[in-house]
């Protein structure tokens, strides 16, 4: 037992040792004053986000903060937001929501974030919303189109951002029952709510078209059978609600067995340029090489913001020159625009918080239904709802993998309402005029 | 337990639970004088050093090697995640019991399985259970979530001091406490006959045999004993997080937990405290240093892992035995400098 008495002090001196990450007392836990401005300065807004830079689901997302990044640094060179500099903190959480829950603490005990802006996942981010909800933390544009952030009553702090998957499901199910009438149908789902929104609102139009739903699990990454079941089942047009790298392992996988169907794809995995690469990647471990174009042309996909490829639009062109100027060396696809304009809304809701912001203020802003622009559809804040854009297009991918508008953008609601066209102006980056004063 | 007898005033028991008390006080002085993040990772070395403590008893002590014992702290975590959502009337002292009682069972039958394997099949069975366990969330999604797992909010501190202490603090102190009263328990398993029982089963099968032993009882004792550890891990896990989700479970969780029984110390309980704080601090660390050089995306995911690769490489080179290892030579040499033959000492 004579190790113990030494082992006590070692005990003692390690975790003194492992404790000097910070002494002082901090006010500690509880519901904050609602005039909070905590990590406002004088010259700096602190925010914070959780994403997967390593694990599952890295392969595309990872991008999500270097387009945001590369925002938030044209902001700061042009003098910030009412004259703040935004300090944009990203923490890895690898998709595992174990450590989400800890980086989360770790940006709002810690670098004392104002906001968490654009935390990304729907595994992930629904095991932080309690928590920031009691801590008062402003919960913004969050990267998942589940139903759970538009909840005002028991998530007061928590905003969306996407498209919701319900009113996805219910887009798509109408362009599919209006142009494929009388085909097959087969669902292809993540088994999670992505899945179980998507279904929701596809079953409103294609549930009597619908002859198989399989589903996967991000963790395995061999959808063959899955392919082979909806093959086998005959269906022509597959809904894949999937993430870009099980969109592109389903195509690959379907490529394999000769099967042929229409793909129809949600906007979360529908972005060539990010497909066209994991395309080549997923072959090229694989042995193969295969030409992306020919793969993806004829698909079709759903979307909310302009398409990279449409250089002509407004605000495609203010980001290809923050792009140009700040990220020249990473691809700018979709999903680094998604980041962009994630970014930008922020700086928007800031700006609209006025010149003292608090994050009551913040949240206000959130829900003026001021923010406009740079999607095609409209947000739906208000003070009754947080649903992100509430409407999506329709898009097919051409043999160069650009794409092509074959249904302009149309708005629906989460419940059973209708599908309505969507005729409403946007904001052009001049009218907005985010760093004037 | 080679050392000399001396003269002992108190029971072992007794003696424990002091020494026990002692490093409760300092884990509270320590929580006081830390803002409440650091709080969150003291506790976290809190649950792993049960987890680690019990892969050490079993690894270390039996040599058995485990690959899959994140499946027992996957199973004390969603345990706890049931009776809070399920039976929200039960005390946090009674859920935790029942984590533990629960890992156990998954460790009666893994270990019924063991027994009768060795070495890299053992390996393997066990990796299997890492591997297939947090599938079944997929199997019965609504039951138990499916691949976004449970949430919940586990409410433990009494009214009465809800205004004075602060969550995570508190949750801090109940994560220590716990973990101390499991490691007394384990100090008596490992210091008595069991222990002994332990250590005779893993130096040779055949002469334990023969003294006795029964060895696959033995065995299968001791894959209890390391699992109700890793379902009170997991349980604690899951009261401190609030979240029971699969992706928190992977292989790579067990891997690390047999890392850092091997870099703390192979057998030695002391051992498995270093390893704890290992895996919580050199993640962070190395986290921060990727931060500070502003590190590309590629090198900055990777780094931590390749710091815990290298320091793990260089601690097993320079201190065949781990950290622990290390102390106990550099305590020899300090004391005994004349003595030229130092005698390595088992714990």
């Amino acid at each position: 037992m004579r190790t113990t008495r030494y082992g006590a002090g070692f005990l003692a001196l390690a975790l003194a040792l492992t404790a000097c990450g910070g002494a002082g007392e901090s006010g500690g836990g509880g519901q904050q004053a609602a005039d909070s401005a905590v990590g406002v300065t004088k010259d700096a807004v602190v925010i914070g986000t959780h994403q997967p830079l390593t694990g599952p689901a890295a392969p595309g997302y990872s991008k999500i903060s270097v387009g945001a990044r590369a925002v938030y640094q044209a902001i700061n060179d042009g003098g910030g937001v009412n004259g703040r500099k935004i300090d944009y903190h990203v923490e890895d959480d690898g998709y595992n929501p174990t450590k989400t829950v800890e980086v989360v603490k770790k940006l709002v005990l810690q670098d004392k974030v104002f906001a968490i802006v654009g935390g990304l996942g729907t595994p992930t981010h629904s095991k932080v919303v309690d928590y920031l909800t009691t801590e008062g933390v402003p919960d913004l544009l969050v990267s998942s189109g589940a139903l759970a952030w538009d909840n005002p009553q028991k998530a007061p702090m928590t905003f969306g951002y996407q498209v919701d998957y319900t009113r996805e499901g219910k887009i798509q199910g109408k362009y599919i029952k209006d142009t494929f009438a009388g085909k097959k149908v087969g669902y292809f789902t993540q088994n999670d709510d992505v899945g179980r929104d998507t279904q929701a609102g596809l079953d409103q139009f294609v549930k009597d078209q619908t002859v198989v739903r399989q589903g996967y699990d991000s963790a395995n990454t061999d959808v063959t059978p899955q392919l082979s079941a909806l093959k086998a089942a005959g269906a022509e047009v597959v809904v894949c609600a999937c993430i870009p790298a099980f969109t592109a392992l389903s195509i690959l996988a379907a490529a394999k067995i000769g099967y042929k169907p229409q793909f129809v794809v949600s906007s979360i995995g529908a972005d060539p340029a990010t497909l066209s690469g994991l395309l080549q990647d997923f072959a090229k471990r694989g042995g193969a090489s295969v030409s992306s174009g020919q793969l993806l042309a004829g698909l079709i996909g759903t979307g909310y913001l302009p398409d990279v490829a449409q250089t002509s639009d407004p605000w495609v062109a203010y980001f290809k020159g923050i792009h140009d100027k700040y990220i020249p060396k990473e691809p700018f696809t979709n999903t680094v625009l998604f980041g962009m304009v994630q970014a930008y809304t922020f700086a928007q809701a800031l700006k609209a918080a006025g010149p003292d912001p608090t994050r009551q203020k913040l949240v206000e802003a959130m829900s003026s239904g001021s923010l406009k622009g740079p999607g095609l559809t409209p947000f739906g804040f208000s003070k009754e709802s947080h649903a992100g854009y509430t409407g999506a297009y329709v898009f097919k991918i051409n043999p160069d993998t650009t794409t092509a508008v074959i249904q302009p953008p149309s708005v629906t609601d989460r419940g059973t309402g209708a599908i309505t066209a969507y005729t409403g102006e946007r904001a052009t980056p001049e009218q907005v005029n985010l760093l004037g004063k | 337990m080679t050392a000399p007898e001396r003269k002992r005033v108190l029971p072992p028991l007794v003696r424990r639970v002091f020494f026990a008390l002692a490093a409760f006080a300092v884990v509270v002085l320590l929580t006081l004088v830390t803002d409440e993040f650091t709080n969150l990772r003291i506790a976290t070395i809190g649950y792993y050093l049960i987890a680690v403590a019990g892969l050490t008893l079993l690894t270390g002590l039996t040599g058995q090697v485990s690959l899959g014992h994140g499946a027992f702290m996957f199973i004390g975590a969603y345990t706890v995640a049931l009776l809070v959502n399920k039976v929200p009337s039960f005390p946090l002292w009674a859920d935790l019991l029942l984590a533990s009682a629960a890992g156990g069972l998954a460790g009666l039958l893994a270990g019924a399985a063991a027994a009768r394997l060795r070495g890299p099949y053992l390996a393997g069975a066990t990796l299997a259970l890492a591997v297939g366990l947090p599938a079944l969330t997929r199997r019965f999604p609504d039951f138990l979530g499916g691949s976004n797992g449970l949430s919940f909010t586990v409410h433990s501190r009494p009214s009465a001091v809800v205004g004075a202490v602060p969550e995570l603090r508190w949750q801090t102190w109940i994560v220590w406490l716990s973990v101390l009263i499991a490691l007394v328990l384990v100090v008596n398993i490992v210091r008595g006959r069991l222990g002994r029982d332990f250590r005779a089963v893993r130096d040779d099968e055949v002469a334990a045999s023969l003294s006795g032993i029964a060895v696959g009882r033995t065995k299968i004792l001791a894959f209890l004993v390391s699992a109700v550890c890793g379902g009170l891990a997991g349980g604690l896990q899951a009261f401190l997080l609030g979240t029971a989700a699969p992706g928190s479970f992977t292989p790579a969780l067990s891997l690390s937990l047999l890392a850092a029984v091997v870099l703390g110390g192979l057998g030695s309980l002391w051992g498995a405290l270093w390893g704890a704080v290992a895996l919580v601090y050199f993640q962070a660390w190395s986290e921060d240093l990727a931060d500070v050089l502003h590190l590309n995306t590629d090198v900055a995911n990777n780094l931590p892992l390749a710091v815990y690769g290298v320091i793990l490489i260089v601690v097993v080179l320079a201190f065949p035995r781990g950290i622990q290892g290390g102390f106990h030579r550099l305590r020899g040499l300090l004391r005994r400098p004349a003595e030229k033959k130092e005698n390595h000492e088992n714990h």
